[in-house]
């Protein structure tokens, strides 16, 4: 008779199956499409970052001369470095919001892979605040006078450098989480990791006018796209999960 | 001597470089002290807190 | 268990580094100071003068050793940082803290004494070579690393952040050199390779070897120093800083404490 207790106790607290958690593509689509609603919400934010970015391609030509020969040799550098301050302008959006509210605490918890959820987050980050610049860099040409070919060249290295870009930022912003300083320290972070992506992907349009062909500088941005798509989850999860110890 | 010190024409580079050298060490040395002396303070200041939270114990204690 | 691993147990927690420490000090001061004194005596008054670049070359002497020690010390910091999160030791990430400003230090000295050893045989106090740029982004890792230190109030939040941010930094400086050093050879015409240096006579190479080691031995010792402050700034809450004397009375050279303290 105890044993039937025993076996009814027994049946009454036996665990709910729990479905099975998450996988990772599940995961990234879900953080992905969900980061991307909210940033459709805020539309205006999105545009000032792009605005900012022709902005200060702008400058350059008032600063230095509208010398059209002086122009199309710097264009290259000119609209990488602003393409670079534009994306740490965006970076304060990645984390921010959900550290506030909690919901970065959740995805921590969560039984979906956080390195899935993380990329997720990366992917929308970089198609609301990339992708852009990657599509408006032929306007930013035109003003320094680019060719045509030239220009595409460019197109193509920001779009192999900038998801790069976009995580190296996604680590540096989960780091600075909870901590003073705002966007300046994350500047100091991001800015020396950022040298080679600079360095490979102005250097490209460069190489490309010189006429020793954009291939080699093509390709370490591509392995460099491909390493930070990599291990960029893994360590910016860590870091999160860090940033909430 | 002083041909030694004017380092062929090159003195102030070297005395520069070697005189900055020295400034740097004698400010991380100070800074080491510093460091140290508001170290033992804050652990001072740590331990007379502990030690008024424990006194009331002790005393209803006996 | 071999013997090595009971010395890295027993030394692991600060408590028993701490005058373990203090009594290493001394060691590495008093080489560095001699190493010192004889690389610069080799240096200046050994070491023949340089036919192409003058006195000016002596510069070299302290030149290399800092860039090299900056190069080798944020490895070291990298290194603890992974041990601290590999393990979740304290005393490791203590040590990369220790070592951060020390190396800024040195990246600082490369850079400055590079810029006064340029403007005499090259014309320039900067001139964009590969290996000083690097140098200066090397100097910003530091200062960033230092900088995230100091806006986490946490000290073990800010031990795993900073101690990521060293990791990620240094898997990153090889990609900043060889990058920094292919933007330097592409643009050939403009700037001057200062790695030309001038050929080294027996000399000149031992009494910069001497000051290499002399600028390892000062590294470690400032980094025992600053250690040990640490040490008391992040334990003073915990049992075992009572049982060390107060500052009027600095502990014995073996931790205890004298009579009197003891009763606590």
């Amino acid at each position: 008779m105890q044993r039937d207790a025993l076996a009814a106790l027994a049946r009454r607290t036996a665990p709910v199956t729990q479905p099975a958690p998450p996988g990772v593509i599940a995961a990234l689509r879900w953080a992905c499409a969900r980061d991307l609603r909210l940033a459709l919400r805020s539309r205006s934010e999105l545009a000032l970052i792009v605005v900012f970015f022709l902005l200060v391609t702008s400058l350059f030509p008032l600063a230095v001369s509208p010398d059209p020969e002086l122009l199309r040799a710097m264009a290259a550098g000119i609209v990488w470095v602003a393409a670079l301050l534009a994306s740490l302008l965006g970076l304060a959006r990645l984390f921010a919001a959900d550290h506030a509210d909690g919901t970065l605490e959740q995805m921590v918890l969560a039984p979906a892979p956080l390195a899935a959820l993380v990329a997720g987050k990366v992917l929308a980050h970089w198609i609301a605040t990339g992708l852009p610049l990657v599509l408006l860099a032929p306007l930013a040409g035109l003003q320094f006078g680019l060719g045509a070919d030239a220009i595409g060249v460019l197109v193509v290295a920001l779009a192999l450098g900038t998801p790069v870009l976009s995580w190296l930022g996604a680590i540096a912003a989960a780091l600075t989480l909870g901590a003073r300083g705002g966007s300046s320290l994350l500047a100091l972070l991001v800015l020396p990791l950022a040298v080679p992506v600079l360095i490979f992907g102005a250097g490209s349009v460069e190489s490309y006018a010189a006429g020793l062909g954009a291939e080699a500088h093509l390709s370490l941005l591509t392995a460099g796209a491909i390493a930070a798509w990599v291990l960029g989850p893994a360590v910016t999860a860590l870091a999160v999960k860090i940033a909430h110890e | 001597m002083l041909d030694w010190l004017h380092m062929g024409g090159y003195g102030f580079y070297v005395w520069s470089s070697y005189g900055m050298l020295a400034l740097a060490i004698a400010i991380e040395l100070q800074a080491l002290r510093r460091h140290r002396r508001a170290a033992r303070r804050r652990a001072e200041e740590l331990r007379a807190e502990q030690a008024a939270h424990a006194a009331p114990l002790r005393e209803t204690n006996g | 268990m071999t013997t090595f691993a009971r010395f890295w147990y027993r030394y692991a927690s600060p408590a028993s580094f701490y005058p373990l420490a203090g009594r290493l000090i001394p060691v590495f001061a008093t080489l560095a100071v001699l190493l010192a004194a004889a690389g610069l005596y080799v240096g200046f008054f050994v070491a023949p003068t340089d036919w192409q670049q003058g006195e000016a070359y002596r510069i070299i002497y302290i030149h290399v050793p800092a860039a090299w020690m900056a190069m080798f010390v944020y490895l070291v910091m990298a290194f603890w940082s992974a041990i601290s999160l590999s393990f979740h030791t304290r005393l490791s990430a203590m040590m990369a803290q220790a070592l951060a400003p020390t190396g800024a230090m040195w990246a600082f000295i490369a850079l400055w004494t590079g810029a006064f050893w340029g403007r005499p045989t090259w014309g320039a106090y900067w001139v964009w070579d590969a290996r000083l740029t690097s140098t200066l982004i090397l100097l910003f890792l530091y200062l960033g690393y230092m900088a995230l230190r100091a806006s986490i109030d946490d000290p073990r939040r800010a031990d795993r952040a900073a101690g990521l941010l060293a990791l990620v930094g240094a898997i990153n400086v090889p990609i900043i050199y060889f990058s920094v050093q292919w933007w330097n050879t592409l643009h050939q015409g403009a700037t001057i390779s200062m790695t030309a240096a001038p050929k080294m006579a027996e000399t000149m190479l031992t009494g910069m070897l001497l000051l290499t080691f002399a600028a390892w031995t000062y590294t470690i010792a400032v980094a025992l120093h600053r250690v040990r402050s640490i040490i008391v700034e992040r334990e003073a809450a915990s049992g075992w800083m009572s049982r060390l004397a107060s500052p009027e009375r600095p502990p014995a050279a073996d931790g205890s404490a004298p009579s009197g303290a003891a009763a606590r």
